[in-house]
């Protein structure tokens, strides 16, 4: 992706000069970051990212290693096709993203298995959960093709750590309950287990993260009751 | 500058864009095939050592491998060996595709303190996509000595515990072969009753909670595997009779 | 004949891309509000996965698969291009999503404003990728094959997709707690209707 950013050098300064005429870390910068924690969450409020909030939610590892790896990608795939927006052809600005996105996931992870070995193979499973990850591409439609370069970055990062935050609580959840352990480690001690308690096996399955997730949407729209859906 | 929506910038700025792709791509890959397939090479070796018990990194893999390791076969539909093929470099998923009498099967043979051991390749199907793994027989050719698993994409936190070591061990000294002499393999059970695996005559171990498309991909990778080397086991099997 | 009926009950059933695999919920839970719009996504779902799941199995059998080029050139057997599988499937099915799209935004306007931003997002929607990458697992024997398997998974998501529609326009008239109007039942539903489908998980056809 070097070639990319190295020979549109002329665009890039263009872009930086016409747009930063406000503060890098202004209200409305910083309301980016804060907003998809809540008001604008990409998994309880823009529906997206839903997959992969049931498929690695299991244990709290993956989702937090899932979690840095997509907000590592929406910040750069963010940046890239934000400083490429105004060259790309309407008819087909659905393929370029993709295509953005899928070869910068795939080149990372080329890289990782030749260096990083091991990391990788952690990571291989979650390279086809990245592409696939509609948050990714919500983003760089709803965002990305028509906002200057940092603002698309802090969008990135917001919106990951928007999913992110449900990411771990609900792994949280489905660890404990399921498995009685946190990041690998016994938590609930032995004399629980002998006094009759048992793991509640239904956690570790997708249907109960569905209604975990619905559970949290419960809690989060009484808090915030302007999520809540007049009709 | 042209106009950005017209056909021949479309179409200009999607030449330009597959060339770009493709080429970091292919660059990429190629550049890197070499130090990857070295990568997959050593953790080979650590694999096929973990099942005979022998924990390495991938540094000390080769070396390690070289010592314990006493031959690779590379096995017909008749038992018989065929030396000339590398059978370190057999891929199992291609020649699991060949008809029968074209395929090769790898046996590794072990010896770790005068103590012999076989050491068998497993290829199969989870739930998302291909599982493998090793298992290694003791010089009975028939109770497991060590088993060790791996996958492409299973579920991380269910099909994906398959590569823990504590769904690997429950495997250790179960046997394949019933009393009668017929292949069973293990059955990935959730029936059996016998969560700390103290019965080791069942031919079953405790499934994974979840994970039960992946538990039974591992059932039957480990009889359809091994199935392959009867021929070769019954072969071996006469063979120490004789000398006894 | 028998085999492709069996293919096409089973991935309607049991292999649904939503209740068994929850693959595609995103636009599953966003697009549900009522019938009509769960319907019209429904039906493009079907048709981009009829299309893709075949085309890409002529790519992966003929140029992707390890050994595929042979029909070239018999030096060209070692040849493994499947590092390029994700991309290439991802590159048809996004192809397929802005034909679709052009073609709903020109014929249903309506139809084309309440699906917002889950039309190009089709191209992203798990269901279809998955669809094919489940494709190239499965080893068919031909075309119709895999077309059949395309339309019977389409289908599968339309029927879960209508099921939840439906279930959301009737519980509009329920006394649902205000915060968990809307989308939280929905998925608290959609749960439930997992737990239900995992009954059709152990049956062999």
């Amino acid at each position: 992706m070097a070639e990319k950013k190295g020979s549109i050098p002329e665009k890039t300064t263009l872009l930086f000069i016409n747009k930063e005429s406000e503060p890098l870390f202004s209200k409305k910068n910083r309301g980016l970051l804060t907003d998809p924690m809540d008001d604008n969450n990409p998994i309880t409020v823009q529906v997206l990212g839903i997959c992969s909030a049931l498929a690695i939610t299991v244990q709290l590892k993956p989702a937090i290693v899932m979690s840095l790896s997509v907000m590592a990608v929406m910040g750069a795939s963010n940046v890239i096709i934000s400083i490429l927006r105004n060259l790309i052809p309407n008819r087909i600005r659905i393929i370029v993203q993709l295509v953005v996105v899928a070869a910068m996931v795939i080149l990372v992870d080329q890289i990782l298995r030749a260096y990083a070995y091991d990391v990788s193979k952690e990571l291989s499973i979650f390279i086809g959960l990245i592409i696939t990850n509609c948050i990714v591409m919500g983003r760089l439609e709803a965002f990305a093709l028509g906002n200057g370069v940092w603002k698309s970055f802090l969008d990135g990062i917001g919106n990951a750590a928007g999913y992110a935050f449900i990411l771990i609580v609900v792994a949280f959840f489905r660890e404990l309950l399921g498995s009685g352990k946190l990041f690998g480690f016994q938590v609930i001690p032995d004399f629980i287990y002998d006094m009759g308690y048992v793991n509640n096996g239904l956690m570790l399955l997708s249907p109960m993260a569905l209604i975990t997730v619905g559970i949290f949407i419960w809690i989060q729209r009484s808090r915030n009751r302007k999520l809540i859906e007049k009709n | 500058m042209m106009n950005r929506d017209s056909n021949a910038y479309t179409f200009l700025f999607a030449t330009i864009m597959v060339f770009v792709v493709a080429s970091t791509l292919a660059f990429t890959a190629s550049s890197l095939k070499d130090l990857q397939a070295d990568n997959v090479r050593k953790e080979k070796m650590q694999n096929i050592l973990s099942t005979i018990g022998i924990q390495t990194d991938r540094e000390q893999a080769e070396v390690l491998y070289k010592k314990y390791i006493t031959s690779t076969l590379a096995l017909n539909h008749l038992g018989g060996v065929d030396d000339s093929v590398d059978a370190f470099t057999l891929k199992l998923n291609y020649e699991l595709k060949k008809p029968a009498s074209e395929q090769r099967f790898p046996m590794y043979k072990a010896e770790v303190d005068n103590t012999k051991f076989y050491i068998i390749p497993l290829r199969g199907s989870g739930l998302w996509d291909a599982i493998w793994g090793y298992v290694a027989l003791k010089a009975d050719i028939n109770t497991i000595q060590g088993a060790v698993f791996d996958h492409k994409g299973e579920t991380a936190g269910l099909g994906a515990e398959i590569t823990q070591q504590w769904f690997q061990d429950r495997f250790t000294d179960e046997k394949v072969f019933d009393t009668s002499g017929k292949l069973v393999g293990i059955y990935v059970s959730k029936t059996n009753n016998d969560p700390k695996d103290t019965d080791k005559d069942d031919h079953e171990v405790d499934a994974i909670s979840g994970a039960t498309i992946t538990g039974d991909g591992v059932t039957d990778m480990i009889i359809e595997r091994l199935n392959h080397y009867i021929p070769y086991f019954e072969k071996e099997k006469n063979a120490t009779a004789l000398l006894n | 004949m028998e085999g492709y009926l069996n293919l096409f009950i089973k991935s309607i059933f049991i292999e649904n891309m939503i209740f068994a695999y929850f693959l595609g919920m995103c636009s599953y839970l966003a697009v549900s509000k009522t019938v009509k719009t769960a319907v019209g996504l429904g039906f493009a779902v079907i048709f981009v996965l009829s299309i893709t799941v075949p085309i890409n199995f002529l790519l992966d059998t003929y140029l992707l698969r390890p050994g595929a080029l042979q029909w070239l050139d018999a030096s060209y057997a070692e040849i493994d291009l499947s590092f390029l599988s994700f991309i290439m499937f991802i590159a048809v099915i996004a192809s397929m999503v802005q034909l679709v799209e052009m073609i709903v935004e020109k014929f249903a306007p309506a139809l084309y404003g309440a699906l917002g931003i889950f039309l190009p997002l089709i191209a992203v929607n798990c269901a279809i990728l998955g669809g094919s990458l489940f494709m190239q697992q499965k080893d068919f024997s031909g075309v119709t094959e895999s077309a059949v398997y395309g339309f019977g998974s389409g289908i599968g998501w339309l029927l879960a997709i209508l099921a939840i529609a439906a279930i959301r326009e009737k519980i509009i008239y329920s006394n649902v707690p205000a915060p968990l109007r809307g989308l939280g039942i929905t998925f608290i539903i959609t749960g439930l209707m997992a737990l239900g489908f995992m009954s059709f998980m152990g049956i062999k056809l």
